[in-house]
């Protein structure tokens, strides 16, 4: 497939569709998806239930393998067609760092070992990994917690140090799973203010899966799904 | 980092609770396999501590502990006179049950020639017997202690000798008395019928029957050559110390060994399923964060890892914890449990295989979990 010429795109697709089941029960999720994201945006991915959102993600994030199209991460071809690489596992772990709802944090690990282990795991000596933990967690302003465990910290804090664990290994890729659904709007700002920071700091893509609409403003661009296709593609208010 | 460890650190009682009631169920399957080798240290007890090279006993018999056996008393001295035996000794087993401070005692009375073979090899307190009558030595399990007097029979015996570990195959202790005495009990308990016939001078049978007579052999003369030699006289059958022993643990033990060995099975069995249950169940609590482990890029073999680690660790300190608890009391069971090194060692073994094997339905439920699960909401 003929790659799109897309300035400084990190994330590239092109006609992805993605389908479920066969004959009777067969549910295409996604339709002919084509979209880009440069360095330093935030997009979101809005769209209503069941429209392809979590799909589109999981796709991105090379979790679930499409059934058509092309698409390129950070200048590297990974999918036309098939998998161009067999170890998507360190895929995800050098290219692309994961914000989830509910954050997802290992309950036996504190904050600082939660950031360090994306880092042992793509092979940085232990001293290195837990400095740069918690360095992350300085700069997201969680460093007064580097040591307590997720159950005692607050929504926002532990979304603080998620964020930093996606951002561990200098991905430019993120992808975040409803990040503000657990926070309340206050706290949202915050968290998307520090999306938005990142992206521009880092030359990072970042997309954002919401149902919020009150974080639509912290936006660069809006990619709307409904029933696995782009509905609309436009700015937000803020951009 | 070691999310196995860190993961027990983080849930330690539960962890050590599970391990608790693992090392119970481990410590069943080391009580059983020490039970089966009590059962055969009991039934070896008795032979081992008479110490014979040969047991002399009544032909086609295979006494005097697997079957009865009734030899005259003289032969005694047709097998001492046999080239190539050392010494020889008339042996009586008699299993009695005596009233003691209103409890029922069982028993087996063994009588034997003092200064001969077939008395007790392991004296741990007091002497031998000197006097041709009424005294006994008795072994610790009856309870007894060295100037306690007995009732047998119609006789009262003065204890003077302890030994240790001196039991039947039904765990019943041993005291040993001189021949003529238990000979002459053997009398007092035969039939009430039988006394009061002799009592009025009835032609009385010959008392001076022994059950075997055990002896002891020259170094440089082979068994086979005596047992040839004794088997001349049809009458009589000759047993080496190793068929002895073959005897009492493939006849006289061999149905309680096998109930032994088939619980121990089961036991292990239902041990395995329970361990794999428990793995299961603490790999399917921690799904959600095996996606998310799989998400950020941590590979299968370090989540199988993790899942092996701590299934072995549940496994070797339930096993430790659990053979501790069995060393510790072993002795407070009313049959003997020996605990061998080597069992423990096969035990330890069997506990890390199980433990691996337990863990494959674990594995593969974490291997084939989803990494898109961790974005599920």
């Amino acid at each position: 497939m003929q790659a799109p010429n897309s300035m400084n795109a990190l994330i590239e697709l092109i006609g992805i569709s993605k389908h479920f089941g066969e004959g009777e029960t067969r549910v295409d999720a996604l339709r002919d998806v084509t979209l880009s994201v440069r360095s330093g945006e935030v997009v979101g991915l809005l769209g209503p239930s069941g429209s392809g959102k979590s799909t589109l993600l999981n796709v991105i994030g090379c979790i679930v393998e499409p059934n058509e199209g092309w698409m390129r991460l950070d200048g590297e071809v990974v999918y036309d067609g098939q998998w161009q690489r067999r170890d998507l596992r360190r895929l995800r772990l050098e290219k692309i760092g994961f914000i989830f709802q509910f954050h997802n944090l290992l309950p036996f690990l504190d904050s600082t070992d939660n950031v360090a282990l994306v880092l042992h795991l793509a092979g940085r000596p232990k001293d290195e990994a837990q400095r740069r933990a918690v360095d992350l967690l300085e700069y997201l302003q969680a460093g007064h917690r580097k040591h307590a465990m997720p159950a005692q910290l607050s929504g926002g804090e532990a979304q603080r140090v998620a964020i930093a664990r996606a951002l561990a290994n200098r991905p430019r890729i993120i992808l975040a799973d409803e990040p503000t659904a657990a926070l309340d709007s206050e706290r949202a700002g915050i968290v998307m203010d520090l999306l938005r920071k990142l992206a521009v700091e880092q030359q990072a893509a970042i997309i954002a899966v919401t149902h919020d609409e009150k974080i639509i403003g912290h936006l660069d661009r809006i990619f709307r799904l409904r029933d696995g296709r782009l509905a609309d593609e436009g700015d937000s208010a803020r951009a | 980092m070691n999310l196995a460890f860190r993961e027990i650190r983080h849930k330690l009682w539960r962890f050590a609770l599970t391990c608790l009631g693992l090392s119970l169920l481990l410590g069943v399957v080391v009580t059983m396999a020490g039970m089966y080798r009590g059962l055969m240290a009991d039934a070896l007890a008795l032979p081992r501590s008479i110490n014979a090279d040969v047991w002399v006993v009544q032909a086609n018999t295979n006494g005097p502990f697997a079957e009865s056996s009734r030899i005259p008393g003289e032969t005694r001295e047709m097998i001492a006179r046999i080239d190539g035996i050392v010494a020889a000794g008339s042996v009586t087993l008699q299993p009695v049950e005596i009233d003691r401070d209103g409890q029922g005692l069982k028993l087996e009375v063994v009588g034997f020639e003092p200064g001969r073979p077939g008395g007790p090899a392991n004296l741990v307190a007091g002497r031998d017997i000197t006097r041709s009558h009424y005294e006994l030595i008795a072994d610790r399990k009856t309870g007894l202690a060295i100037g306690d007097r007995l009732e047998l029979g119609r006789d009262v015996y003065t204890v003077v000798g302890l030994t240790q570990g001196n039991i039947t195959a039904a765990a019943d202790p041993v005291v040993y008395v001189t021949l003529r005495d238990a000979q002459d009990l053997q009398f007092d308990l035969t039939p009430p019928e039988a006394r009061r016939a002799a009592a009025r001078g009835a032609q009385r049978t010959n008392t001076d029957i022994v059950n075997a007579v055990v002896a002891r052999i020259s170094p440089n003369i082979p068994v086979e050559a005596v047992s040839l030699d004794v088997r001349r006289w049809k009458h009589l059958s000759v047993l080496s110390e190793g068929q002895q022993e073959a005897i009492m643990a493939s006849v006289v033990i061999k149905h309680a060994r096998h109930q032994l060995g088939l619980f121990m099975a089961v036991l292990a069995v239902s041990s395995a399923i329970i361990l794999a249950l428990i793995i299961y169940t603490l790999t399917m609590d921690k799904l959600r964060e095996i996606a998310t482990l799989k998400l950020i890029g941590m590979p299968d073999r370090s989540i199988i890892g993790l899942i092996l680690q701590q299934a072995l660790l549940m496994g070797v300190v339930g096993f430790v914890i659990g053979a501790a608890l069995v060393s510790a009391a072993k002795d407070r069971f009313p049959r003997r449990v020996v605990v061998e090194p080597a069992d423990l060692g096969i035990l330890f073994g069997v506990v890390v295989v199980v433990c691996l094997l337990a863990s494959v339905v674990a594995v593969r439920v974490a291997v084939r979990v989803d990494p898109a699960r961790a974005l599920a909401g």
